[in-house]
């Protein structure tokens, strides 16, 4: 045992201890004695551990058997319940094929073979000698080449290196393809596909409203009307999606400029959460919030959707509606702001 | 040609060997690594854990790949989950449906995937933390605690990249929020949105584009890490916990052939076992629930992957609004006005940078403040290095603030209290929770520390209680082994080093405030028992700590 012990972390490597005279430090005993295992006295035992470790690979065998009965057997279910059970016997198949091979083989190393702890020194990573002939290597290397004596050679190739790469940034151009400029590209975001006169349906049936439908405590899910004959459905729709409530206009805080913006109480406001974009789907009627469910912005219908909670800084844009010849509720415009999470061209 | 006489082997195993060594080598890497010694810990575990679900993940994902289709095309799905017929869909979530219903054992193997993505970030998580506790990060191992980290980030924008494929309600919204926050980038942020996308959200580009990230850059940048990471630990042979026989300079375990490497092997199926286990029994993200991506419908309640929870929660821990000021700032500039949107952009960045900046640069600071320039191979029980438990609970605390954030929706339904307040008690605890955290801990290590000392001068607690002639009862106490012993008195004592002058004999500031922090972590310390201590406190008892506890005042438990 006296092997194994080279003194404590503080008096090993090169590092001088700075000087507290002798060390007053407890002797390392070494590594306990070894203790023997039952197995390894008792031919009994060991026998025992051996057909444990054999049982455990069998259970095995059995695992991998009992997954192909689940998936021939079973054949193939066509509703969720079946499936389940079929993909609970796959599971538990390769559970016991698995398990029955690692347990069967951390038990065989446990029990059978040689428990020694065997005690190894640990060497320099690198010696110093090394090191040294290392950077003598390198000097000579960039000596050379001559780099350091000829300025105009080392500055034209770090200007071509710099220079090199950039191509590769540009070519990434054409992950936008839709052909515009730069200033047209983030001019998208300021449109939606609402405008005069362009009726509110609703999400996802397509039937326009009439404003007698519209009553108070009740809340549409809205979509222009021709949202589904769009080029991009989806892009549209993550734009146009509208809430639509009505409220007791004297509990109406109207601010200069959107008085006609309600027709006799019916709201419209843009569903898109001005935080980072989910719906805000989620309207109290009693208290009158509209509460987004990602990050529970929440804000107050009766204060044009100021933001009264949350991490959202900003109200939701309201959609100014009218109704038409035909009593049903349509657009006066698109929304006088770009809808949605904030970004750096907004203003 | 040779002089020499030819090697003849005689056994099959000499024949292969020879066979193999003579034409491309080899024996010199077994010589080096069939006999290596691992020290044997059960937390040394959890990196094997991470390495196994990577290879699980791997396997598994290899099999979806070739059942997926990472396309956007619109499709009228027609597969054998009935309430889903005859909705148009993209041909990934279609795809997706596919293998959940129509390819026998497809569910199963998504789910595979899918725990052992949420398994593998765990174990690298849990695995970072017991490289930090017991200090496994200091000299020669630097560089291999970075990797690490980058093994981290790396690992959870695999799962990012990854739980968004299927392109159902629940992955859709998660892609619009990831919209959302780069769009609050200043400058370049409505460009990276629009390049990511193809266009504007959601666009028919972007499953594609993940797939590319999520199947082939990010595993191979993994896979690269992963060698890179394993290369470090060969080269600096593993650290071990400091124990009798133990020293830095050695290494005791077990040999790699056979004990150490049927262990490891045997537990890559251990693990295995138990993912096929979870995976066959519990539902994971049951796509067909939530539908194809619509950008107008939403599911209360919804969480993100676990990994992914703290920079959600941090999103919602920040007010938007604090009173009438919002954070969301109009800047002009002479050509017009710009929009900063700091309650998206300072959750979504600070937090996280902060957290991922001191930990990639902790192995730097500690042996800055301590100026402790050594290699250390052997590992600090926690309780041994206080200052270091004390900053990782306070930054655990702070982390977990943020993910319990992340489900605050969840507390407030499941414990029927108000939203609003257990947001208002999670942004005080984001502030206050690190600073007790870091206390407590602290001071429970020196408490532990002192009971240490305590087992060491008084030795152990025997629980047999002696009536003495005079009529007192005393427990008796027993001496130590010499291994226990050294256990608990082999350790590193810290000490304040204060400000030292440099060779011009000037203190320069950052030197100050290295001696200000030295001083804050290590003013309070334990030191561990010396010899001479412990043979003056027998001398003075005039006889062993073997006997009755409750002859001197200072042993008397308070």
């Amino acid at each position: 045992m006296g092997d194994h012990s080279h003194g404590s972390p503080d008096d090993s490597g090169t590092v001088a201890k700075a000087g507290t005279g002798t060390l007053d430090k407890f002797q390392d005993p070494g590594l306990p004695p070894h203790r023997k295992r039952l197995a390894d006295t008792d031919p009994r035992a060991e026998k025992r551990a051996e057909r444990q470790v054999a049982l455990l690979f069998i259970i095995s065998i059995i695992g991998t058997l009992s997954f192909f009965i689940a998936y021939f057997v079973l054949g193939r279910p066509d509703n969720l319940s079946d499936i389940r059970v079929q993909n609970a016997m796959l599971g538990l198949g390769t559970t016991f094929a698995m398990l029955g091979i690692g347990i069967g083989i951390v038990h065989w190393a446990k029990t059978l073979m040689p428990d020694h702890e065997i005690s190894e020194m640990r060497h320099p990573i690198r010696p110093e000698a090394d090191r040294l002939d290392a950077v003598e290597i390198i000097d000579q290397v960039i000596e050379e080449t001559g780099i350091k004596r000829r300025p105009l050679i080392r500055n034209t190739l770090i200007g071509a290196i710099a220079l090199a790469p950039i191509p590769a940034i540009f070519m990434f151009r054409d992950l936008d393809r839709t052909g515009k400029t730069a200033g047209e590209m983030v001019e998208q975001f300021r449109h939606t596909m609402w405008d005069k006169d362009v009726r509110l349906t609703r999400d996802p049936s397509g039937t326009p409203i009439k404003a007698s439908d519209v009553q108070i405590g009740s809340v549409f899910h809205v979509i222009p009307e021709g949202l589904d004959e769009a080029e991009n459905v989806l892009n549209e729709k993550a734009k146009a999606v509208v809430l639509l409530m009505r409220l007791d206009p004297k509990k109406m805080d109207i601010s200069e400029g959107r008085e006609d913006w309600h027709y006799e109480g019916i709201v419209a406001y843009s569903k898109i959460c001005t935080h980072v974009g989910c719906p805000v789907a989620l309207y109290e009627q009693q208290t009158h919030h509209l509460l987004c469910p990602c990050h529970q912005s929440t804000f107050d219908l009766t204060q044009e959707c100021k933001v009264i909670f949350g991490p959202a800084g900003r109200a939701l844009p309201q959609l100014p509606i009218k109704v038409d010849a035909d009593g049903f509720l349509v657009a006066q415009s698109d929304f006088h702001e770009p809808v949605g999470p904030s970004y750096w061209e907004r203003g | 040609m040779s002089t020499t006489t030819e090697y003849t082997p005689k056994t099959t195993t000499g024949r292969i060997a020879n066979f193999v060594d003579s034409r491309v080598g080899g024996s010199a890497m077994v010589k080096e690594f069939g006999r290596k010694i691992f020290p044997d810990h059960w937390s040394f575990m959890f990196g094997e854990v991470a390495l196994y679900t990577f290879v699980l993940l791997l396997i598994s994902g290899t099999f979806l790949t070739f059942f997926f289709d990472p396309t956007m095309t619109h499709v009228v799905y027609d597969g054998s989950y009935n309430p889903l017929k005859g909705i148009g869909m993209s041909a990934a979530y279609s795809s997706t449906l596919d293998i959940s219903f129509d390819v026998r054992g497809g569910m199963f193997m998504r789910q595979v995937h899918h725990w052992s993505a949420i398994l593998f970030v765990a174990a690298v998580s849990v695995h970072m933390l017991r490289v930090f506790f017991t200090g496994a990060f200091r000299k020669p191992r630097e560089l291999n605690w970075v990797v690490g980290g980058v093994l981290l980030i790396l690992a959870m924008a695999a799962g990012f990249t990854g739980y968004s494929l299927p392109d159902d309600l629940l992955s859709g919204n998660g892609l619009r929020i990831i919209d959302g926050v780069v769009k609050a980038i200043p400058v370049v942020g409505s460009y990276i949105s629009l390049f990511l996308f193809g266009g504007e959200f959601p666009g028919t580009a972007v499953i594609g584009r993940l797939y590319a990230l999520h199947i082939m850059i990010v595993p191979a940048i993994i896979l690269l890490m992963v060698g890179i990471h394993l290369f470090m630990v060969v080269v600096h042979k593993h650290t071990q916990y400091p124990g009798p026989g133990r020293t830095n300079d050695n290494v005791v375990g077990f040999p790699v052939g056979p004990v150490y490497a049927a262990k490891a092997g045997g537990f890559f199926f251990i693990v295995f076992g138990i993912v096929a286990a979870i995976s066959g029994l519990l539902t994971i993200n049951p796509v067909w629930n939530y539908g194809p991506y619509d950008p107008s419908p939403v599911s209360a309640g919804t969480q993100p992957d676990w990994y992914i929870g703290f920079v959600d929660g941090a999103l919602r821990l920040m007010p938007g609004m604090f009173g009438n000021f919002s954070f969301e700032w109009l800047i002009p500039f002479p050509w017009g006005t710009n929009t900063l949107s700091l309650n998206v952009l300072f959750p979504a960045l600070v937090p996280a940078g902060i957290m991922f900046m001191i930990m990639f640069t902790w192995p730097w600071i500690e042996s800055w403040i301590t100026k402790d320039k050594r290699e250390h191979h052997l590992l600090d029980r926690p309780r041994n290095a206080p200052f270091r438990t004390g900053m990782g609970v306070a930054g655990v605390i702070s982390y977990c603030v943020m993910w319990a954030a992340a489900s605050s929706d969840l507390i407030a339904t499941h414990f029927l209290v108000s939203l609003n307040d257990v947001t208002y008690w999670l942004r005080v605890l984001f502030i206050l929770g690190p600073i007790l955290g870091f206390i407590v801990a602290r001071r429970i290590a020196l408490a532990l520390q002192r009971k240490d000392r305590e087992i060491v001068l008084h030795g152990r607690e025997t629980g047999i209680i002696e009536m003495a002639p005079e009529g007192a009862f005393a427990e008796r106490h027993e001496d130590l082994d010499a291994y226990k012993l050294h256990q608990l008195v082999n350790y590193e004592d810290r000490k304040v080093i204060p400000a030292q002058p440099n060779a011009a004999g000037h203190i320069s500031r950052s030197e100050k405030n290295r001696g200000a922090l030295s001083k804050f972590f290590f003013e309070d310390r334990v030191a561990p028992v010396t010899p001479s201590e412990l043979a003056a406190l027998k001398a003075e008892h005039g006889h062993g700590p073997a006997e009755v506890e409750g002859s001197s005042s200072d042993s008397i438990e308070k």
